[in-house]
């Protein structure tokens, strides 16, 4: 059951082995780390952790120049046989914001790490370290991986780097809302594997960009789709399926928490974006589309009224991570495109992904402030830290900021991704999904407002902090909050870099 | 395909039942193990869904589609990975509470048992 693959070849380009450089730096580093000491892991993961950085940058910056996306056919073997890997414009950006927020959050790990709160364990820092190049290395994987049974491997290492980064400090209540998250994680990750058996079977090949050209409207295909969908959504926690996420997201260490909640969800999300673009049938695309785009209207609605509800900070923050998320679903009926508009032209297209990455900063901003609140008062009940700007101006400036971005206010990249989406959804005449941007922004204020207010109130009695303020922490939080609002002053309209390595307008055949 | 009940047929058959079992028992049994063990059953369903596919491979003129089996041997190893995370978290939660039950989670997250 071989395909005719030779039409769909890869043509490797001469940059391809930067692509495996970004994959096998953080690998590198973490199997260095297991062999040596703590000091040993501290340097390892700092020197790769710069590299993976300037790799990524440099990835983009080619992409940009040359236009075209960057191909690595493992050796020498075109798929189907061997395996590709490939990074077009939309990866890149992907890996660029993966690896500052890497960055920002391994600095703030590693200056938390040193406080006299700290944890003073040198093996929690050192198994921190360690998984954060795990996570890193698989985020990688999934974002220029070609093969679905690769992406299928990819996933698996991003929950076996993801799980234990949420049970870090050991409490019982960390343990049990990491196996919570490795039952869920563990279901999406077989229907995917189920999905991608049965793919093979109908096809013969898990390439993507051949099957993209074998796809036709075959039963098989919406079965297997389904089943990969169903299970990527457990993974991104979409609703009804985000139970797991607020307990463990809320528990794991704040610089955890940042990665989790800013990286870890949206790569099984940035999976079902190529399935249903690049693979599904339109029909089935399209119905699937409306599907999500309720599932993440209901994400919206109930855990913005979760977050309000809640009643502890990182709990609230978490919950607004699955009201975020929710808002990437509404990209996949307003981006189908047209005969003559490739989905990647279009403005939803822009809007959704620019959520992404403006969610991601804000959202790591966000975490890395609440852990500084919490690590300052010991505690971080919303009703007692009535003031707490007075003590942590930065914190709570940081905390605000990146509220923007979730309420969509301008100026801030979650201003720009909504009016984008909300246009698209007018255009479209999707009203449901507009009533839903706009409620949903409503009750974002509610909830960061609720922070904020109190931040800024006169207490009856001063708050006194428990522990020295760590102003160097203070200031990353800061620096994310200041990059998601920098994202705000991008133009209103499609990016072409997205399009770099995707079908131009000439060469799209119409849905 | 020569008969309507051949070999794959029977393998592919026996793998659907392993999936429904497993997505049954992950789904409606609240003990952690019994779950651990459901994902093994899905898991090895699936696993014989992927030796139907090399099976079928075989009548398109090969001798034997090796691909899919090349995929199970690796499924197995992440599988059994899985499994010894699972197991691990569980003993270390059972050391620490006394019990190898997930707690309902509280009555804010929602009225869901997992």
């Amino acid at each position: 059951m071989l395909p005719q693959a030779a039409a769909a070849a890869y043509i490797a380009t001469s940059d391809g082995l930067l692509l495996v450089l970004s994959l096998m730096l953080p690998v590198a580093a973490l199997l260095a780390s297991l062999l040596t000491g703590a000091r040993a892991t501290k340097f390892l993961t700092f020197t790769a952790s710069a590299a993976a950085l300037a790799l990524s940058v440099i990835i983009a910056v080619r992409i940009a120049q040359t236009g075209e996306a960057i191909v690595y056919v493992l050796g020498a073997w075109q798929p189907p046989l061997g395996l590709a890997l490939r990074a077009d414009g939309t990866a890149a950006v992907l890996l660029v914001i993966t690896s500052v927020i890497m960055c920002a959050t391994g600095l703030y790990a590693h200056w938390q790490f040193d406080l006299p709160s700290g944890t003073g364990d040198s093996r929690v820092s050192t198994v921190f370290r360690i998984l954060m190049m795990a996570v890193w290395s698989a985020l990688n994987a999934v974002f220029i991986g070609q093969d679905l049974f690769n992406l299928y491997v990819a996933l698996e290492l991003l929950t076996f780097g993801a799980v234990p980064l949420v049970c870090l400090d050991g409490r019982a209540e960390t343990v049990a809302a990491a196996l919570r998250y490795l039952m869920f994680a563990l279901l999406g990750s077989l229907l995917y594997l189920l999905g991608a058996g049965l793919i093979y079977s109908t096809y013969g090949t898990l390439d993507l960009k051949i099957l993209s050209g074998l796809a036709d409207g075959r039963p098989a295909l919406s079965v297997a789709l389904a089943f990969m969908v169903a299970g990527l959504l457990a993974k991104s926690a979409l609703f009804p399926l985000h139970l797991w996420l607020p307990p463990a997201h809320s528990g794991a260490p704040p610089a955890a928490s940042a990665i989790l909640s800013a990286l870890v969800v949206k790569a099984p999300f940035f999976l079902i974006l190529r399935l249903l673009f690049d693979l599904a049938p339109a029909i089935s695309s399209r119905f699937a589309g409306q599907g999500l785009a309720a599932l993440g209207a209901l994400s919206i609605l109930f855990c913005s009224i979760m977050a309000v509800r809640q009643e502890r900070l990182k709990l609230m923050v978490a919950y607004s991570t699955v009201a975020q998320i929710g808002y990437l679903f509404l990209m996949f009926p307003l981006a189908v495109g047209t005969d003559v508009l490739p989905p990647w032209h279009t403005i939803a297209w822009t809007g959704g992904l620019l959520q992404l990455a403006s969610h991601a900063l804000a959202k790591a901003a966000m975490f890395l402030a609440a852990g500084v609140i919490a690590d300052v008062f010991a505690h971080d009940r919303i009703r007692e830290l009535r003031g707490f700007a007075h003590v942590l101006p930065v914190s709570a400036f940081a905390f605000g900021l990146g509220g923007l971005s979730l309420m969509g206010l301008p100026p801030s990249g979650g201003f720009t991704a909504k009016c984008l989406l909300l246009t698209a959804a007018i255009v479209e005449g999707y009203w449901w999904i507009a009533a839903t941007i706009s409620a949903g922004g409503v009750i974002a204020a509610g909830y960061v407002f609720r922070v904020i207010s109190r931040a800024f109130s006169t207490p009856d009695l001063p708050l006194i902090p428990q522990r020295p303020v760590p102003r160097k922490l203070e200031r990353i939080a800061l620096a994310l909050a200041l990059a998601a609002v920098a994202l705000g002053f991008l133009p209103l309209q499609p990016f072409t870099y997205l399009q770099v390595g995707r079908p131009s307008v000439s060469t799209w055949a119409a849905p | 395909m020569t008969t309507p009940f051949d070999a794959a047929m029977l393998l592919g058959l026996s793998g659907s039942a392993l999936i429904g079992i497993g997505l049954f028992v992950i789904i409606t049994h609240p003990r952690v193990l019994r779950k651990i063990v459901g994902f093994n059953l899905l898991g090895a369903g699936i696993f014989l869904v992927f030796g139907v596919a090399a099976k079928r491979g075989a009548m398109a003129g090969l001798a034997g589609d090796p691909v899919p089996q090349a995929l199970v041997i690796t499924g197995i190893v992440v599988a059994f990975a899985a499994t010894a995370l699972a197991i691990a978290l569980l003993k270390r939660l059972f050391e620490l509470t006394g019990s190898s039950d997930l707690a309902p989670l509280p009555p804010d997250a929602s009225s869901r048992r997992t």
